[in-house]
């Protein structure tokens, strides 16, 4: 397509702690990124143009008229615990939300609990940071947005080869590769740059199912 | 003192810090966000933090005053200031944290009053130490020099 793709990104990122707002943005401008930041669930979805109030099962979107086609969006990461709205609470409601849905969404937190973990990837996170957040973990990003950016899977995948060293699995077999690898790996504790990968591959381990469907990516995520 | 033994004081120094555990690897990587583009990143961050935890500190010290102490309301302060001690890399703080929440979880008083005190000592020496981080910083710039990555 010949345009440069990382200064169109833009990430909105979620938290209550100003640090932890500040150095995420750091973080995400330092990959290139464009970043907005608030302060709560409630914020981010008025940014989104979707009010609280709107139900958003309904095939018309409900977008603020004033900021409809005005926010373009590519991924949305968000601190779990937050006062009033959870992050898990503002996952849901993106993904109940037609408009907001196709938006990937990443979820970071300081505490390192499987089953919140699992919860929130069956509840269609891309990923799930444990927190400090490192910049290695924000390199995980880019793939998530390009989905949304390229439609086209085949471009998909090219990039994906170029972009990150080590594999991004895309089809479920080799998730499950991935997996029996790093179960085997999973007697020590994994070096920080993993901390993202060994709690996701920590989620799966507890026995749950690695067969999480993803019915909104309509077969993307599938394609090898 | 020449600009090479200010930047082996401020190398050394550093190096500490991370040996006692006063800091971890988590400084060290705030260190590496900051560059020419944006110079006084850490230097905004850690003021935050500051401002950010003496504020905490005053409402666990008032939330633990009470008549009838509301121990999930420290327990909520004391998490946040784990937070952004984690975040900031200050270890030991971290760490006293953490022995703080197991406190409040048990809802002991006399262990919430105890660790409170151990929580300011470990935040005034973290802050005492990254202040003086800053001011070797200082005097390398002053003297030409610039201040060398943490390896």
């Amino acid at each position: 397509m010949g345009m440069s793709m990382e200064s169109q990104f833009h990430v909105l990122a979620v938290d209550d702690s100003i640090i932890d707002r500040k150095l995420i943005e750091r973080l995400l401008k330092t990959s290139s990124y464009q970043v907005t930041t608030v302060d709560s669930g409630t914020k981010a979805l008025e940014f989104l143009g979707l009010h609280e109030d709107d139900q958003s099962n309904t095939e018309t979107p409900s977008v603020s008229p004033n900021n409809h086609q005005e926010v373009d969006v590519n991924l949305i990461i968000t601190d779990y615990c937050m006062p009033g709205m959870t992050g898990y609470d503002l996952l849901r409601k993106i993904k109940e939300s037609s408009s907001l849905r196709d938006i990937p969404v990443v979820i970071m937190s300081s505490e390192n609990v499987p089953s919140r973990i699992s919860r929130c990837l069956e509840e269609g996170a891309e990923e799930f940071f444990l927190k400090p957040v490192r910049l290695s973990d924000v390199n995980r990003l880019r793939p998530h947005m390009m989905k949304t950016k390229l439609k086209d899977p085949k471009q998909d995948n090219e990039e994906n080869k170029e972009e990150s060293g080590k594999p991004v699995s895309r089809s479920l077999e080799e998730k499950e590769e991935q997996q029996q690898q790093h179960q085997q790996q999973q007697l020590h504790r994994l070096p920080q740059q993993q901390h993202s990968n060994s709690n996701k591959r920590k989620a799966l381990e507890e026995g749950l199912s690695p067969d999480r469907t993803r019915p909104r990516y309509n077969g993307l995520t599938t394609v090898v | 003192m020449e600009v090479g033994q200010l930047q082996r004081r401020l190398v050394d120094y550093t190096k500490s810090l991370l040996t006692e555990g006063i800091l971890d690897d988590q400084f060290t990587q705030l260190q590496k966000l900051q560059d020419e583009g944006n110079p006084g990143f850490l230097v905004e961050v850690v003021s935050l933090f500051f401002e950010d935890s003496e504020k905490l500190l005053n409402d666990i010290t008032r939330a633990l005053d009470q008549q009838s102490v509301d121990f999930k309301m420290v327990d909520a302060h004391v998490h946040q200031l784990k937070g952004s001690s984690s975040s900031m890399g200050a270890q030991k703080l971290k760490n006293a944290c953490v022995t703080f929440r197991s406190f409040c979880d048990e809802q002991s008083m006399e262990g919430c009053l105890k660790s409170l005190q151990l929580v300011k000592q470990e935040y005034y020496d973290v802050k005492n130490k990254v202040e003086t981080l800053f001011k070797m910083e200082k005097q390398i710039v002053a003297a030409g020099g610039s201040v060398p990555k943490t390896e």
